[in-house]
């Protein structure tokens, strides 16, 4: 079946938003999405990335490389013609090894022809796209550790069963968990550049809305998408504009003031959050179209970019929202 | 940040220099000699790491020297060499192939998320740091990135010990357009050695910050020459040894040195001391020891020692002061995290090594080291086929033995129970208090992905609030929604903490009680009042579970603690703690320094 139109997802607009930024400028991070089962958290993830225009690669090199990127890993990349292909959408399951995950020896070469050649994992896959994991929280530890340092570091260096196999794995990683079933290890937390708080929609009306379009998806998938293309055509000339505006937009000295102020006030350790709320807000001036970034988009990007990175304060009742947002009351009035 | 001067010195203070300014000296000299120095360790993760990570890396690159990473899956044929499986297969012998450390030799490894590195892959580790790897017999350096957010978390110790330099970069703003200078050579054996004097004043220092080992003390000597070499200097100045004392000895500190009385009444000067004149240290007066130049050179002595001294205070990094605090340094032995004793799991977890057997029973195959063990033989089985008179077309001959089969490692999980006593008697005064400091170590224990369960009772009855669980959401809930009131069926709880005690234990982890109680039971086992029976209850339940041999603390929550509390605390062989007046925060860090199993004893 044809994926859902991310335009025709209803309501989840921080989350669409935060989509939206990681899409412009992929350097934010990941997006890590907090809620409830059934809020369409896949749905929207996997729309997006099937919306986007493909990605021109190599046509026989397994990672999907561009150009450019076969210069720096000569050894792994393919040669040929370069070839559209769809932005890669991968699914990490909970269960996977750690072989499947990072890649491993290509036994059946090494048995028929005594070659040693590598098997790319899912890391390769997802190289230039998304990487998805559901329920994030419920991942074993060894796998997340791989995980990190391969986010972190945009490649992956595989040193075991006798391969030493470097190639690069750079990728949105988009991850959803329900805090109610488990916490997240804070230096996996702190890799997501934006985190977004999820909730079943709780208005009859929304709700009624929900089911009434994936019914008539459901009847005509086809009549669907052309009935949303128009939508989703809106939806990616924005992400275009967005993208080429992007490297025009340079944040002021006031606005870095801002956001080191607005860091400072709530807590956020590191470098790391600054950044990354700059970097937030210069992708969402330019997903608006703005001729340069205000404080505007900075206050109204701070909740997703700063509130997984606050210190954990349980006696205070309040959520790291509230806090951000008092912060920011206090700061900017 | 011009708010008050945190230290209440007299005068302006100056900005802190930032850390990047150290890191950047211990890279040129790991740079300039990486097998001497062994490698440093990179902690704080964050914009400013990964350009000095980067800096590092091309320079190496631009120097012709390897720059390796490891990942933390790395195995051990990778590691340190081993058969070539695929090379193996077609030359139908075995073939050998190097190792990353081999590979790596004369440049440096770089190992992400060091603190997640596994005992046996650190221990393979410092052996080739301490041995040099193959033919070469030169051993990379290791250059640990350490991610570590929690205190109990660290590199491998085995491994620290063996690198010269740490830095922490976390609070480090420098991190655009960072550039190392030009390359350095320097050659230490142009500086003289190091004056009695000097050594004698690294050796003090180390000894005020709790430095025991002797290995830091090797490295800060020579880390004192090779930055007077650096700075063109034939001999170490006192900038040199403090410089030592900052990147090498500092980062160890397990103790704050010794503050005098005195000092602190007088306003710092302004300026630093300034530095003597050279010929002060190194021209000893001629003609007679008399006493007036011993004691000047005892008092010398005392000056440049308290100079590095306050040289490290500088250095020692301020979760470290934040932890010597509280009375809880950082545990530098290792072993004792959140996490429980690693055990040995049937089909989860991270993977060991493989090891014989028949792949049956929900054993799973280890194909590849199945084939490793079967390649060596090949020459050798054919031939016996041979003899047989059989040819064969197999292009691998395997034997049942060759087979191996999967070990998977899951960590067994740490599970802290709490029993809150809910009582009237507790609850009124310190149940808030109780709650407040039970919700702060459950925010601690996710952070070592431990995990808590609660257990309260009152009234005439004991109940497990929420089972064990990481999820701090459900346990904020469950606690908040937990009234007060009613007698203390002391009994009840604790065998009701027991039997969840058990079930934990049942399931492989390891677990440990905490009881937050006033220790005054007046309804026994059964539910039924009575001050007498309730009593001889309790200590029956806290006898039974000290025989199950199970870790507990008792926390005693009255106003005025009695008896009671370290009487229970004695049957359960458990320790005690009594707090007589505190915040939920007082109440953690208390907890917190007595856990069981956290290393410190509670008076």
């Amino acid at each position: 079946m044809a994926r859902f139109p991310f335009s025709a997802i209803v309501g989840q607009d921080e989350m669409k938003q935060a989509l939206l930024i990681a899409a412009v400028d992929p350097s934010v991070g990941g997006v890590m999405v907090f809620g409830d089962r059934g809020t369409g958290k896949s749905t929207a993830a996997r729309a997006l990335a099937a919306l986007l225009p493909p990605i021109t690669a190599i046509e026989n090199c397994p990672y999907g490389c561009s150009k450019e990127e076969s210069e720096r890993y000569p050894d792994v990349c393919g040669s040929g013609p370069l070839r559209k292909r769809a932005v890669p959408f991968v699914d990490l399951p909970l269960g996977a090894t750690e072989d499947r995950v990072v890649g491993s020896l290509d036994l059946e070469r090494a048995l028929r022809s005594g070659e040693k050649g590598f098997e790319p994992g899912l890391l390769a896959r997802a190289h230039r796209g998304f990487l998805y994991i559901d329920e994030i929280n419920l991942l074993e530890d060894h796998l997340v550790d791989l995980l990190l340092d391969v986010a972190a570091s945009g490649e992956n260096v595989v040193e075991r069963e006798g391969l030493s196999v470097r190639h690069p794995a750079k990728f949105v990683l988009i991850g959803s968990g329900n805090p109610e079933e488990g916490e997240l290890r804070p230096q996996l937390l702190d890799r997501f550049g934006l985190s977004v708080e999820v909730r079943t929609p709780s208005e009859i009306e929304t709700r009624i809305q929900i089911m009434r379009l994936v019914a008539e998806r459901e009847s005509d998938p086809q009549a669907f998408s052309d009935k949303w293309a128009g939508e989703d055509e809106k939806i990616l000339r924005q992400i275009a504009r967005g993208k080429a505006r992007l490297p025009k937009l340079v944040p002021g000295e006031n606005l870095l003031r801002d956001a080191a102020e607005l860091c400072l006030a709530v807590g956020a350790d590191g470098l790391r959050g600054e950044l990354t709320l700059m970097r937030a807000a210069r992708a969402l001036a330019a997903l608006k179209g703005a001729k340069e970034v205000k404080r505007e988009h900075l206050v109204e990007i701070a909740p997703s970019a700063l509130r997984h990175r606050l210190r954990r304060d349980v006696l205070d009742e309040t959520g790291s929202g509230a806090r951000i947002t008092r912060a920011i009351d206090e700061l900017f009035g | 940040m011009n708010d008050a001067d945190p230290r209440g010195l007299a005068g302006a203070v100056p900005e802190p220099p930032d850390p990047m300014e150290d890191a950047l000296i211990a890279a040129r000299l790991f740079l300039a000699a990486p097998s001497r120095f062994g490698g440093m360790v990179l902690r704080g993760s964050g914009p400013a790491r990964d350009a000095l990570v980067a800096a590092l890396g091309e320079r190496m690159a631009a120097e012709g020297r390897p720059w390796r990473r490891m990942p933390g899956h790395v195995d051990d044929e990778r590691l340190l060499g081993g058969i070539d499986i695929a090379a193996s297969l077609a030359a139908g012998r075995p073939v050998a192939q190097s190792g990353l450390v081999e590979e790596a030799a004369g440049g440096a490894l770089v190992a992400p998320m060091a603190e997640r590195i596994e005992d046996g892959v650190a221990g393979r580790l410092a052996q080739a740091l301490d041995e040099g790897a193959g033919q070469t017999g030169a051993a990379p350096a290791l250059v640990l990135l350490d991610d570590s957010t929690d205190p109990d978390e660290s590199p491998p110790v085995s491994l620290i010990e063996r690198l010269a330099f740490s830095c922490d970069l976390a609070a480090s703003r420098m991190w655009q357009d960072l550039a190392l200078p030009g390359e350095d050579t320097l050659d230490p054996g142009g500086v003289t050695p190091l004056t009695d004097k000097a050594l004698g004043a690294l050796a003090a220092t180390a000894e005020a910050l709790g430095v025991y080992s002797v290995r830091p003390l090797l490295f800060a000597s020579e880390t004192a020459r090779a930055h007077a070499a650096l700075a063109g200097r034939s001999e170490a100045t006192e900038a040199d040894l403090s410089a030592a004392v900052r990147l090498v000895l500092a980062p160890r500190a397990t103790r704050l040195p010794p503050v005098e009385q005195q000092e602190q009444d007088q306003p710092e000067p302004d300026q630093p001391p300034p530095e003597q004149p050279q010929d002060d240290s190194s021209d000893p007066p001629e003609g007679g020891e008399d006493e007036r130049s011993e004691d000047e050179r005892q008092k010398q002595q005392d000056e440049l020692e308290e100079m590095l001294v306050e040289a490290a205070e500088a250095a020692i990094p301020k979760d470290l002061l934040e932890q010597l605090a509280k009375g809880n340094a950082p545990r530098r032995t290792g072993g004792a995290s959140g996490t429980g004793q690693k055990k040995k799991a049937g089909t989860r977890g991270k993977p060991l090594g493989a090891r014989p057997g028949m792949p049956r029973g929900g054993n799973r195959l280890a194909l590849i080291d199945t084939l490793r063990a079967a390649v060596p033989w090949q020459q050798v089985r054919r031939r016996e086929r041979a003899l047989e008179g059989r040819t064969d077309e197999a292009p691998i001959l395997m034997r049942k033995e060759d087979l191996r089969i999967r070990r998977y490692e899951e960590k067994a999980p740490r599970v802290t129970i709490f029993a809150v006593d809910a009582s009237g008697s507790a609850a009124a005064a310190r149940l808030a208090e109780a709650k407040g400091a039970v919700e702060l170590m459950l925010a601690q224990a996710y952070v070592t992905r431990s995990e808590v369960a609660l257990v309260a009772f009152r009234g005439d009855n004991a109940e497990l609030l929420l089972p064990p669980t990481r999820s701090l959401t459900r346990a904020k809930r469950a606690l908040s929604g937990l009234p007060g009131g009613g007698g203390t069926p002391l009994a009840l709880g604790l065998n009701a903490a027991r039997e969840c005690a058990e079930s934990v234990i049942g399931k492989g982890r390891t677990a440990s009680l905490v009881i937050l109680t006033d220790g005054r039971a007046n309804i026994d086992a059964n539910g039924q009042p009575g001050r007498k029976q309730a009593g001889e209850d309790a200590e029956a339940a806290a006898r039974a579970i000290a025989a199950r041999g199970i870790e507990a603390l008792v926390v005693d929550i009255s106003p005025r603690p009695a008896r009671e509390g370290q009487a229970l605390a004695d049957a359960m062989r458990g320790r005690f703690l009594a707090l007589p007046r505190a915040d939920a925060k007082t109440l953690q860090s208390a907890i917190n320094a007595a856990q069981p199993g956290g290393g410190r004893r509670a008076a």
